[in-house]
């Protein structure tokens, strides 16, 4: 297997998403080439801290604040579309 | 190597229930749908934008264009899917008003592919995300995802920061699977080579570098 081979198939073998003979071919190339070992686990490494990594959390504040807005809005909407009957 | 799992996974039948209860008017069943994902709707809408009021807003459209539309939805994706597709849609909407000197468009194509071949491969410290204080982690973290064409930080941050799984991406972003897969490598090649430069082992043997002085935590 060549690295070009093992760069295309990177991502089905970090989300685990290959046949059992594939995997073992990759498995074998990791076992002798030490770049593409690397860049395996850097590359893993990197989405396990963005994983982690809660950028962008949502205050709780703003957080309700935002819900109270959107649910009287949709009350709004409700009002417009289904009149009261007289 | 261990592999990658996605973390989210709701039930579909109880997010199905609150979407029938919503449909049939009941309020409270669909406030409860914005309380099980605003924070993912902020997050989303966040990474494409990059902006924070923008996002406030993506939030709150987001949820009232699918309060108005629960009819049309076919329940045959989640809920939540559906509603990422809202959201990413007002999202790259905003993003095209900020920038109208620049087209965005999830289609961008093949022209970046060379900067996702590994041109520099050096191992990592074992543990690079203590390497950083947290404020100056979470800054590198945002200037380096933020330096991604959105086509590609959009399908790494539903596939990989939000859990989604390759077809849910795909049908969120009307994208077909090979594409959602193509963009994904590039995406997570590009960040790493990015992040290389902060978190590759240093000469000194032990990888460890100081945080800069008056910057975060004392």
């Amino acid at each position: 297997m060549k690295c070009s081979e093992f760069l295309n198939e990177l991502t089905n073998y970090l989300d685990g998403m290959l046949d059992a003979r594939t995997k073992s071919e990759l498995d074998d190339h990791l076992a002798w080439c030490h770049n593409c070992y690397v860049v395996c686990d850097t590359t893993r490494k990197t989405i396990e801290i963005y994983r982690n990594s809660e950028l962008y959390e949502l205050p709780d504040d703003l957080r309700s604040r935002l819900r109270s807005a959107i649910m009287s809005k949709c009350a709004e909407k409700r009002k417009k579309s289904d009149p009261p009957l007289e | 190597m261990s592999t990658i799992q996605p973390n989210i996974e709701q039930p579909v039948s109880e997010e199905m229930q609150l979407v029938r209860r919503a449909k049939r008017g009941d309020d409270q069943a669909f406030e409860e749908l914005v309380r099980r994902y605003d924070r993912n709707v902020f997050r989303i809408a966040q990474h494409i934008t990059q902006n924070r009021e923008d996002a406030e807003d993506v939030v709150q459209e987001a949820f009232l264009k699918a309060y108005g539309n629960l009819a049309k939805f076919q329940e045959q994706s989640k809920f939540y899917t559906w509603l990422v597709r809202i959201a990413v849609n007002e999202a790259l909407m905003k993003l095209r008003r900020r920038r109208p000197e620049r087209t965005v468009s999830l289609d961008e194509e093949v022209k970046t592919e060379d900067d996702s071949l590994p041109r520099e491969v050096a191992d990592w410290s074992p543990n690079p995300e203590q390497l950083y204080n947290q404020a100056q982690l979470r800054d590198i973290l945002m200037r380096t995802i933020q330096g991604l064409p959105p086509g590609f930080r959009t399908v790494f941050v539903l596939r990989d920061v939000e859990g989604l799984s390759t077809e849910e991406t795909a049908e969120a972003l009307e994208l077909s699977i090979p594409a959602v897969k193509s963009r994904l490598l590039r995406a997570r090649l590009q960040l790493r080579e990015r992040l290389n430069r902060f978190f590759q082992k240093r000469g000194n043997g032990d990888g460890h570098r100081k945080p800069a002085s008056g910057d975060g935590d004392q």
